[in-house]
């Protein structure tokens, strides 16, 4: 895989804003609920094809998303 | 090797905010922070919070600050600024906090051109205090304080904040940007970083308005209010730079 | 020094506030401070300082509040109604615990009132003026060098207590023309400004505010506050008490008034009734021990003032019932003469004597 995120459970809301910006459609919304209350974004890559464009973390407001991209060689 | 291309920055606590789900309000304050982080401006930057459902901001970004009274923060700014003109000054303040109360204090230090950032977060409806009309509410636009709709004889027209402030000649870099989608975010975060830029080189007073969703003010899920910002909000409030720096050079 | 210079009111407050290191005002003009003002828009920048002339009153006292929270000097000033639009920016300087001085020249009130003096702020000024529980220490000068001097002294107890202190003058002090000497003050030890906003270097960032949302924190901040009105009132008190050995009948007067008082007074003894005066030169701390004292050798005191009666308030807090406490007053700009003083103590020594 070129990229990663990892998703904060405890600082989402549940907004779903990065469900909608991931143009390959890797985040889901959870079924379990964080001590908030809230349904938690999940990234969901079985196929490793998330690229790093870090769309998802922009439009992020609770900053709860960090990505990862590899090294180019 | 995975190496990070996006994390929280440094200006900011690492805490969970009291925003709703959906709010603009962390989007910007996360752009403010990287802005921060990147000039490296941190240990000279005060900023003066609102009232408003920001008012909290202190506990979000990391750096002096001032918490002003309603609509008064262009002003408390002023003073902090005259005394330390080498301080980073930024105001940040929501529709009722410039736009209603504080119309006075943000016309006369943008008209003397006091060397200040503003960021101001236009999102139609007053939201800390549960929803009322606010000076930027568009027509037919329903509010707890304007139930029928706002109709133009009634409650007056939506103004205009940066067209408004871009006439006069003491505004050096006034421009709108919204905060809908990730396109448009990091366009806000251009304009954020120019504004700094302004005050940094010394060019005088510099103002973003970043049009903003309001999911629990507007009663719409959020990615239906990030449509309402696309559809309803830009026609009212046109994106763009309404003022620019004679000069138009940036800093390195 | 010895050098004295013929200076208005206005003018010497704004010079004494120089003296005392200040160099930022932030203010708007109104009648009958203008001078204020404008003596500083010039003076100022002539001493590397700052003048802002700000678009309204509410501003200028905002502003206050950033220059003092960045650690300055500051001075604003006004009059009746302008000082009524700062009070939420008093309350919020009060309650962040910022150090400045707010001078009122007051004038004929209530609402646009008019232009000539009073003293009917005298209440705003001791009593709160804004919301929440807090208070301004209140300077009440009689003369020109004594606001100088007081207004000098404002300044440190400013920074002393990290509270407003402001200096209650009137129209007549203000715009009068008196001989005035501006003695060079020894530096006096005060507390650094360590919480003060000047970029978070080197430190862990401050925060001005006020607001307290947990109500046990915010009745500790209020205790906080309180526990300085209590040093000020035990440490800060100052009066004058003229004549009042043998005095008879006294008379409670401040600013303006007591000086038309001790002619009055001298008017008196010329004809042999027994008159003193203790004049506030507090009124936040006011003397209440004085009055106490002195009503226990009194049976008739004479509150004389500029309005229709608000520091007779305070006195007859202080007399507690010792004393019988009079009233005589002029509002609306109008000023007690002292022909008229002289008729009200000779009308309560006739009915002693009945």
């Amino acid at each position: 895989m070129v990229g990663k995120i990892v998703i904060d459970k405890e600082l989402c809301k549940g907004c779903a804003l990065c469900v909608s910006a991931c143009p390959q459609k890797l985040i889901v919304v959870a079924e379990e609920i964080n001590s908030k209350g809230y349904h938690p974004a999940e990234f969901v890559d079985s196929k490793g094809v998330c690229t790093g464009c870090t769309l998802c973390a922009l439009t992020c407001p609770e900053v709860a998303i960090e990505v990862f991209r590899e090294e180019k060689t | 090797m995975m190496k990070v291309v996006f994390e929280r920055p440094k200006s900011m606590f690492p805490v969970p905010t009291h925003y709703c789900p959906g709010c603009g309000h962390g989007i910007v304050h996360r752009l403010l922070a990287e802005v921060i982080d990147e000039f490296g401006i941190r240990e000279r930057v005060v900023g003066v919070a609102p009232v408003g459902c920001a008012v909290l901001i202190y506990n979000y970004i990391n750096c002096d600050m001032y918490e002003a009274a309603h609509g008064r923060a262009p002003a408390i700014a002023t003073g902090c600024k005259r005394v330390h003109p080498d301080l980073i000054l930024f105001t940040y303040q929501g529709d009722g906090d410039l736009a209603s109360i504080g119309t006075a204090e943000i016309v006369h230090a943008a008209n003397r051109g006091e060397n200040i950032t503003v960021l101001f977060l236009n999102n139609a409806v007053y939201g800390m205090t549960g929803g009322q009309m606010a000076p930027t509410t568009i027509l037919g636009q329903k509010t707890t304080t304007s139930p029928f709709g706002r109709s133009p004889k009634r409650e007056g027209y939506p103004i205009r904040i940066a067209e408004m402030l871009a006439t006069l000649e003491g505004a050096t870099y006034i421009a709108r940007v919204a905060v809908h989608n990730p396109r448009a975010i990091i366009a806000a975060k251009k304009a954020l970083k120019k504004a700094f830029e302004v005050q940094i080189n010394g060019l005088g007073f510099s103002l973003v308005e970043f049009l903003s969703p309001c999911p629990t003010g507007w009663g719409m899920p959020p990615a239906e209010a990030t449509k309402w910002v696309e559809e309803k909000m830009i026609p009212s409030f046109p994106l763009g730079e309404f003022k620019v720096p004679k000069s138009e050079k940036s800093v390195k | 020094m010895g050098e004295k210079v013929l200076i208005t009111g206005n003018e010497a407050i704004g010079e004494a506030a120089i003296r005392a290191g200040c160099r930022f005002f932030f203010g708007y003009p109104i009648t009958p401070q203008n001078k204020i003002p404008e003596y500083l828009s010039y003076r100022l920048p002539q001493v590397g300082g700052c003048f802002v002339q700000a678009e309204s009153e509410i501003a200028a006292i905002y502003m206050v509040f950033g220059a003092a929270g960045a650690g300055a000097r500051v001075l604003t000033s006004s009059s009746g109604p302008g000082i009524s639009l700062k009070q939420e920016g008093i309350s919020y300087i009060s309650a962040a615990e910022l150090p400045c001085v707010i001078v009122n020249v007051m004038r004929g009130g209530p609402g646009l009132g008019g232009i000539l003096p009073s003293q009917s702020d005298y209440f705003q000024a001791t009593k709160g003026g804004g919301h929440g529980d807090y208070h301004l220490l209140v300077l009440a000068p009689s003369t020109v060098q004594e606001t100088v001097n007081l207004v000098m002294d404002a300044f440190d107890l400013a920074d002393k207590y990290c509270n407003p202190v402001m200096v209650l003058a009137d129209g007549y002090i203000g715009q009068m023309m008196e001989p005035v000497e501006f003695k060079e003050k020894p530096p006096k030890e005060l507390p650094t400004k360590d919480w003060a906003v000047t970029g978070a270097k080197n430190r862990p960032r401050n925060l001005i505010k006020s607001l307290y949302l947990n109500p046990e924190e915010l009745e500790q901040h209020n205790l906080k506050l309180h526990r300085k009105y209590v040093e000020m009132a035990e440490n800060e008190v100052r009066v004058e008490t003229y004549l009042t050995d043998d005095a008879e009948i006294l008379i409670a007067a401040y600013g303006t008034v007591a000086r038309i008082a001790k002619t009055a007074i001298k008017i008196l003894r010329e004809k042999g009734i027994k008159v003193g005066m203790v004049r506030p030169i507090t009124v936040f701390p006011f003397p209440y021990e004085a009055f106490a004292k002195i009503s226990e050798e009194v049976d008739d005191i004479l509150v004389v003032e500029m309005s229709l009666g608000q520091m007779i308030e305070d006195v007859k807090l202080g007399v507690c019932g010792r004393a019988k406490v009079h009233f005589y007053g002029r509002v609306g700009g109008m000023v007690p003469t002292y022909d008229e003083i002289v008729r009200e103590i000779e009308k309560i020594k006739r009915s002693r004597v009945l």
